[in-house]
């Protein structure tokens, strides 16, 4: 016990450290996949058939396979099999390519909340704002929009909560996030080795992260309360 | 001159024939209410004449501009499509109000968002908008609604959800006002408030096209009654004869199914 808080000020830094990374990659996950997402809920809605096909095999694809395996493939794959890594070495190359892996996977999955959202508008309104001479897009940007955001607020809440733990995946190329920092206690790091407690300690930082995503989202859900 | 000219209007849905040569028209002031039995096509000749349909045949003008023809409507661009739907307007049977927008909101945003096309619009920003405002106000009142305003949809009876989308029709002046069986999901004493605000709209010479159940009302508000059957107007003339004295078989038949069905779930 003695010895745990004689090691906190650094093992707290150095989580801090390492926190900072999972918080930038999550931030940079949500504000790529949450528009992308919505450019592949088109695509999948495309009257045009080829489109929406390619788009649904997609989606398919990367909601059928591990995340930890897309990251893998992303991160590989160009310097193994093609013999030039184009993310570049170092941590900055690990984070460009986590992020892309990640951007991509969320996207999809947010893409079929918002297929689901746009589906689930009683078309009759879009047909009452034809017939008041609006246009497409002023449909969707006045009456649909809101709508949807409402009603895709609870399952985006879910996979933004999920988003947070799977950060964690991206140790597994090595990417200097919080679970990485608090493991390298164990091999050995700023004086400090064979320490698990530091690892285990990581949660902590996941729990309170998640309950101000929780409570930040909950409200956003209050204020569209208004109507129905 | 007719403001409504409807011309052998023809549309079909995979093999089925829906509407098979509808032609009729209209002059200004008049009310003319459409019956007939499920299925007989007069949803889709409403949807045709507001252009959410494409009919495969036929023309549709207003007061002499020609606003559809089959012959030239692969020409037609969505813009043109937009322009003609101002001439009409539709009251939907489930009302179709915007859920995020109070009762002024509904009425005035279409207005506000054509507004935005003019091109002395930024000049002319506050005057505009205040015209806007004050239509949508004396409408809603006119509907019996000045308490509610500011009332969302979903705190509103249907019945006055109804008499919103109807004020929201009128706040753009089409020249033809169509209500697709505008009572059918009201209960009895809410579909009275509605009937009587479409009446009083007949008493100010709103011409208007009425697809209805209610024979009493119908038989009461119109200049003419059509009877559509599978897709063709069977019979058309004033509602003493076409209500209470039909000259064709199909539709006499129709009136007594409906008598026969009202002894039943009536009162
Ligand atoms: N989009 C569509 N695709 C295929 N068939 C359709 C479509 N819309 C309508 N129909 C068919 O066209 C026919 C006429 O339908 P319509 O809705 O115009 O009838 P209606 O007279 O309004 O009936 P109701 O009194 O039940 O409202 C029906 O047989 C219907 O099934
Ligand atoms: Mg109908």
């Amino acid at each position: 016990m003695n010895l745990m808080l004689q090691q906190f000020p650094v093992v707290f830094q150095a989580l801090n450290v390492g926190f900072l990374q999972t918080l930038k990659l999550f931030f940079v996950t949500g504000l790529g996949a949450i528009p992308l997402g919505l450019v592949i809920a088109f695509g999948s809605m495309s009257r045009f058939k080829p489109l929406s096909a390619l788009t649904r095999l997609v989606i398919w694809v990367v909601r059928g396979t591990p995340l930890m395996i897309q990251l893998l493939i992303i991160y590989y794959f160009p310097g193994i099999e093609l013999h030039n890594n184009w993310w570049g070495g170092g941590e900055s190359g690990r984070f460009l390519a986590s992020s892309i892996a990640f951007i991509f996977n969320y996207a999809c999955y947010f893409s079929e909340i918002y297929r689901g959202g746009i589906q689930s508008i009683p078309k009759g309104q879009q047909e009452a704002g034809l017939v008041l001479g609006m246009t497409r897009g002023q449909i969707f940007y006045r009456v649909t929009l809101l709508q949807v955001i409402k009603r895709i607020v609870p399952p985006m809440s879910n996979e933004i909560i999920t988003l947070v733990k799977d950060t964690a995946l991206a140790r597994i190329i090595a990417l200097q996030e919080i679970i990485w920092a608090g493991q390298s206690f164990m091999r050995g790091s700023h004086g400090i080795s064979g320490a698990i407690w530091p690892l285990f300690f990581t949660a902590v930082y996941y729990l309170l992260f998640n309950g101000v995503v929780t409570v930040a989202l909950g409200r956003l859900e209050k204020r569209l309360d208004y109507f129905r | 001159m007719a403001i409504l000219d409807v011309k052998d209007i023809r549309k079909r849905f995979g093999n089925t024939e829906v509407l098979k040569g509808i032609s009729f028209s209209l002059e200004q002031g008049q009310v003319l209410s459409i019956i007939g039995s499920s299925g007989s096509g007069k949803t889709t000749l409403l949807r045709c004449l507001n252009f959410l349909e494409t009919p495969d045949g036929g023309s549709i003008a207003v007061n002499g501009q020609v606003l559809f023809d089959a012959a030239a409507a692969a020409s037609r661009r969505e813009a043109d499509i937009r322009r003609s739907r101002l001439h009409f307007g539709l009251v939907f049977q489930s009302f179709n109000l915007f859920p995020q927008y109070t009762a002024l909101e509904n009425v005035m945003l279409a207005g506000r968002l054509l507004a935005k096309e003019q091109p002395d619009y930024k000049a002319r920003k506050k005057e505009l908008l205040d015209q806007l405002d004050q239509r949508a106000r004396a409408l809603l009142d006119q509907m019996g609604l000045s308490s509610r305003m500011d009332s969302y949809p979903h705190q509103l009876s249907g019945g006055q959800q109804q008499r919103v989308a109807i004020a929201r029709a009128l706040a753009l002046s089409p020249d033809i006002l169509c209500f697709d069986e505008p009572t059918s999901a009201l209960d009895p004493e809410l579909t009275h408030e509605v009937l009587r605000v479409i009446r009083s709209l007949a008493d100010q010479r709103t011409t208007m096209i009425i697809v209805t159940h209610e024979m009493a009302f119908a038989r009461d508000v119109s200049s003419r009654v059509i009877f559509m059957d599978g897709g063709q107007v069977v019979e058309e003339g004033p509602p003493s004869q076409v209500l209470e004295d039909p000259v064709q078989e199909r539709t006499r038949r129709f009136l007594e199914s409906y008598h026969q069905s009202d002894r039943f779930t009536g009162p």
